[in-house]
């Protein structure tokens, strides 16, 4: 594993996986807290479309992603806040159209044939250095965000009725927890994939949910735990030459199921 | 303190509450009955200022609901929480503090000693860093009290305080409101009647009208069979609803009187 440190792109691989790990332990937190998995899915397969979009237009892969799914986040935010009863109904339309846009816009473009697999499956030995730093920039403004909220985002999370009759402002947290969950399944999708998107969003997240007593301490113990599984999937997939999202959930997979087993004996 | 005039709403053209005339005075004790669907949890909602008014009027301390947050504390059903959040006791109570002045990150003492002390008044401080999934429903019910509490309010609004929680924990909720009574008014939604008769000093049958009754007096409703006295629950809301409530039950139902 050290001969494999002296690369340039295992460097860089090392640096995502633990980048994008806190990212989703933090965001994941509030994914599964507020009950939004099949959203964050959403998001993520619908996300494909503004990878489409980038090729087609000729424009970098994150900035088509991540405007495809921030709008798509939007949406379903628009849709979803006076009527969160039909918000299956909305995802599960959104999720359709939007990978249909991006094999269409795919399909579309002269000459270009996407290494599709890199995007369901994720190329974490890819990473570029603008990569690295449009993640390190999104985990600097997710650290901001929930540091400064952290009270109104609790608040919501846990009862958005009572934090809007106390003066919340539900509707705007609402949002930021949907478009910080987007921009982060678009840095996840680097790391694992969209398929396997959601796995990392909510494995850490249940062992920490189960181990903590506040939301800060569920966040931080998250990102550890996702930090720890991906370096161990990364090591796995080095050596073993495997793919390196699914390696990583695999690690994750297998390791929620040795903490259930202890759980339980517990 | 709560003033409610010729109140009237409406969902899709259907008419959920009409002509709606109601006072609330100070350290009153309000139960508020009515069967499933009879516009009881609408009414709350006019009342917090989430339903936005249609026809009539409701002041609060001579100001609109949307105005009056400060005077009011409120407790909603417990059956949206999730008992799985990682979130402590104090943190819950804390979440009662009206938005205004704060610290820039966290939670300021004045905050803190705030919930604290709504913490010591219903009886669960020990319980201040505990994870509130762990409690009991009783135990959690009370949290939630304490949380309405921390703002300081002078009226406590409950909605099913005791639903899904054990005898001995419905009685000591009651125990609890009664001495909150000494220096807040109270307006509870209950379906126990007996609970009523015991606590309240006014009722109201909502079934889309309002009727109310001042039940301070409550001997007309106690019957002396041999050595014990009893109450009819069946008199009682034919008392709040002299020309008969359909969805209420209709065969007399006998307690002892607690």
């Amino acid at each position: 594993m050290s001969e494999a440190l002296s690369f340039d792109f295992m460097q860089h691989a090392l640096l995502a996986g633990i980048l994008v790990s806190f990212a989703a332990g933090i965001i994941g937190s509030l994914i599964v807290v507020n009950r939004m998995v099949f959203l964050a899915g959403g998001i993520a397969h619908t996300s494909y479309g503004g990878i489409g979009m980038a090729v087609y237009f000729g424009l970098p892969i994150f900035l088509g992603a991540s405007l495809f799914a921030v709008g798509s986040a939007l949406l379903i935010a628009a849709l979803t806040l006076k009527k969160r009863h039909r918000m299956d109904t909305f995802i599960g339309l959104i999720w359709a159209v939007g990978m249909a846009i991006g094999v269409i816009l795919v399909d579309l473009t002269p000459g270009y044939n996407v290494d599709l697999m890199s995007y369901l499956f994720g190329s974490i030995l890819a990473v570029s250095s603008e990569d690295l730093w449009f993640m390190g920039v999104l985990l600097s403004i997710i650290l901001a965000v929930v540091t400064v909220w952290y009270r109104d985002i609790l608040a919501v999370s846990y009862d958005s009725e009572y934090a809007s009759l106390r003066g919340v402002n539900v509707t705007f947290f609402y949002t930021l927890i949907l478009i910080l969950s987007a921009l982060t399944v678009v840095i996840a999708i680097k790391v694992v994939g969209l398929i396997l998107v959601i796995a990392m969003l909510t494995i850490p997240v249940y062992i920490a949910e189960k181990l903590s007593k506040s939301l800060f301490s569920m966040m931080f113990l998250s990102g550890l735990i996702a930090t720890l599984f991906t370096l161990a999937g990364l090591w796995l997939s080095y050596t073993y030459n495997l793919t390196s999202g699914a390696s990583i959930i695999m690690v994750s997979a297998l390791s929620l199921g040795v903490f259930l087993l202890g759980y339980k004996v517990k | 303190m709560i003033e409610i005039k010729d109140l009237g709403f409406a969902y899709d053209k259907q008419t959920i509450l009409e002509n709606i005339n109601l006072t609330v005075n100070a350290k009153d004790f309000l139960a508020i009955i009515g069967p499933n669907g009879g516009g009881k949890s609408t009414l709350l909602k006019l009342i917090l200022g989430i339903n936005p008014l249609q026809s009539g009027t409701i002041t609060i301390e001579g100001k609109k609901p949307s105005q009056s947050l400060k005077h009011i504390g409120y407790v909603p059903q417990n059956t949206n929480i999730n008992t799985d959040f990682p979130i402590k006791v104090i943190e819950v109570v804390m979440m009662g503090h009206i938005e205004g002045e704060r610290p820039l990150l966290g939670y300021g003492k004045n905050e803190m000693s705030c919930a604290m002390g709504a913490l010591v008044q219903v009886g669960m401080q020990e319980f201040a860093q505990t994870k509130i999934g762990s409690l009991s429903g009783g135990q959690r019910q009370r949290v939630m009290i304490a949380r309405a509490l921390c703002a300081n309010p002078s009226i406590l609004i409950l909605d099913e305080p005791t639903s899904s929680i054990d005898i001995t924990g419905q009685r000591s909720i009651y125990e609890l409101l009664k001495k909150l009574n000494q220096q807040i008014s109270i307006i509870v939604v209950s379906h126990d009647i007996s609970v009523i008769l015991e606590y309240a000093n006014k009722a109201a049958h909502v079934n889309k009208t309002l009727s109310y009754h001042d039940i301070s007096d409550k001997q007309n409703t106690f019957h002396t069979h041999g050595d014990k006295e009893h109450f009819c629950e069946i008199e009682l809301l034919q008392m709040l609803a002299p020309k008969g409530c359909e969805s209420c039950e209709t065969e007399p139902k006998w307690r002892t009187k607690p």
